[in-house]
């Protein structure tokens, strides 16, 4: 049941992300990318939970290699798209 | 659950909202900051509550991991300059990719193990592992550590279907035997030769494709690895990026007028380009004549590519353009979706030097003005307005949509030498009779028109 479940949130959200992009202007396209990176830094959540075993066993070390891989990309992701972001201005400001 | 679940729980669930609610204000300009804020305070939130998770009894590698992404992340952030955007993005794709593997791999040894968590293991080392090697193949391309054209070998279509069924049969092996760590390894290897063997047939131009597409990937890893240790806001924060990311692959597709298959499969270089006859002859024209023709213009259209990025030219541009306005000109901006080497890229460069963003217009707004544009200035682009994919039927680019620049009564064309562009195509534009071809280095060329304004 648990897989059933799992598998409805995932087309659910599939649907609207597709809904939530298609109205982001090919303007802020780039900015758009280097944000969902940071998203995609989602896995730190995960890789701390198997991090934080405290076995010092394989499954832990290859946690804290993913922390800090992912943590590359939700600091630099959400630092970098702030910065290009701050660029965007209207006519006349 | 206790109530420390719970809360874990309900935090992921505002996580989730939040990066939504941060989505919907990237629709517009204005909003966007706030947008990118709120979605990196859900992150804050997922990231805390995974923290205080009583499952977790050690947090010295957490934190030596989290400090050094940190460190990493935030100077790469500071120190990247805005034309390197696209190798930044793909190395953090990769990086992305690479973290899904690990954890996709560590769950293995963690958890209990049914043939479906086996499953979104094995998807989460197979998408992780592609995008990891893929990316760091598409960095070095963009950032011309290694050649950038396409790579392509006789048999490779066989060695790569070859590949594609190792990987099925690991898999396969994997699910029935998962205490048999050698499938593991095969899967992992091959993933990653999969992904340098995917990316290679791809040439420069086609660039902005594969880098939308890793993007897409990289998300998908993070939701396969969600499902493998049977984590929520994993999966959706980690189907938003997929999605996103398969928008943007399909938008740069339509820009090119090609199927995905067929920017995935075959090398730009190897269409068979026929010989198409230019008529016509290149009419170069001097700095200080430019200048005369700009001088009485009063509407033109600047239609940038990847060579504005090239020669840093996006603040003289700036400057051109104030200077133009207070001739009494109007000047706007034609931006082709895959212009560059990312999507928006051109946007970001031009809001870097201060152009306001309403003032750059997507291809399809500036094409019906055309004909009323006095002068049309194409800064370091070619595919992209190349008018034989209008009309000339043989040409590999036929049936693309491009800016139509040749129909605006003058166009001056800045460029380094006859070379063609990226994707080795010859283009009529330069042998028009209303076409000026404006020698140099771009950067070199606008600030001798500045200096004659002034």
């Amino acid at each position: 049941m648990e897989a059933v479940f799992l598998t409805f949130i995932l087309m659910l959200s599939i649907f609207l992300g597709f809904e939530l992009i298609n109205k982001v202007p090919a303007t802020l396209h780039t900015p758009l990318m280097s944000g969902a990176n940071a998203i995609s830094g989602i896995t730190v959540v995960g890789a701390i939970s198997l991090a934080g075993t405290g076995q010092h066993d394989m499954a832990q070390w290859l946690g804290a290699a993913a922390v800090a891989l992912a943590t590359i990309n939700v600091v630099g992701g959400y630092m970098v798209t702030d910065r290009m972001l701050a660029m965007f201005k209207k006519r006349g400001k | 659950m206790g109530a420390t679940g719970l809360a874990i729980q309900l935090a992921f669930v505002i996580a989730a909202a939040l990066f939504i609610f941060g989505l919907k204000l990237l629709g517009s300009a204005a909003t966007a900051r706030k947008g990118n804020l709120l979605s990196a305070v859900g992150m804050l939130l997922a990231i805390v509550a995974a923290l205080i998770d009583q499952g977790i009894v050690e947090f010295q590698w957490i934190l030596v991991g989290m400090v050094i992404g940190g460190v990493i992340g935030a100077a790469t952030a500071r120190l990247v300059q805005m034309t390197s955007m696209p190798e930044m993005v793909a190395l953090f794709n990769g990086f992305g990719g690479m973290a899904s593997l690990l954890v996709g791999a560590a769950a293995l040894g963690a958890g209990d193990s049914n043939t479906f968590i086996l499953v979104t293991i094995v998807l989460s080392i197979l998408i992780g592992g592609l995008t990891f090697t893929g990316s760091l193949v598409a960095y070095g391309k963009l950032s011309e550590k290694i050649g950038s054209g396409a790579v392509t070998f006789s048999g490779q279509q066989i060695v790569n279907s070859l590949l594609v069924l190792a990987i099925l049969a690991s898999a396969v092996m994997f699910c029935l035997q998962p205490e048999n760590s050698q499938w593991l390894y095969a899967i992992i290897a091959l993933s990653l030769l999969f992904g340098i063997m995917a990316v290679i047939p791809i040439g420069g131009a086609d660039m902005p494709v594969v880098i939308s597409l890793l993007n897409s990937y990289s998300g998908l890893a993070a939701c396969a690895a969600g499902f493998a240790i049977n984590n929520n806001i994993l999966i959706v924060a980690g189907s938003l990026v997929g999605a996103s990311g398969i928008i943007l692959t399909q938008i740069m597709c339509k820009a090119m007028n090609r199927s995905l298959s067929n920017v995935l499969f075959s090398g730009f270089g190897s269409v068979s380009s026929a010989e198409t006859v230019v008529e016509g002859e290149i009419k170069p024209i001097s700095v200080e004549d430019a200048f005369y023709v700009l001088e009485a213009a009063s509407s033109v259209a600047i239609v940038p590519g990847y060579g504005m990025a090239v020669a840093q030219a996006q603040h003289v541009v700036k400057e051109l353009c104030e200077l133009l306005e207070e001739n009494g000109c109007e000047v706007n901006f034609g931006i082709h979706p895959v212009a560059g080497r990312m999507p928006g890229h051109m946007n970001v460069l031009l809001a870097e030097a201060d152009v306001p963003y309403d003032q750059l217009l997507e291809m399809d707004e500036i094409n019906p003005r055309m004909e009323t544009v006095d002068v049309a200035i194409v800064i370091g682009a070619n595919d992209v307005v190349n008018p034989a994919a209008r009309e000339v039927e043989s040409s590999p680019i036929y049936g693309m949509p491009v800016i139509n620049v040749d129909k605006a009564r003058t166009v001056f064309v800045l460029k380094r030498s006859m070379a063609s562009g990226f994707a080795g195509i010859e283009n009529p534009l330069f042998y028009k009779e209303n076409t000026r071809m404006l020698f140099g280095d771009a950067k070199e060329s606008i600030g001798g028109l500045i200096r004659e304004f002034s």
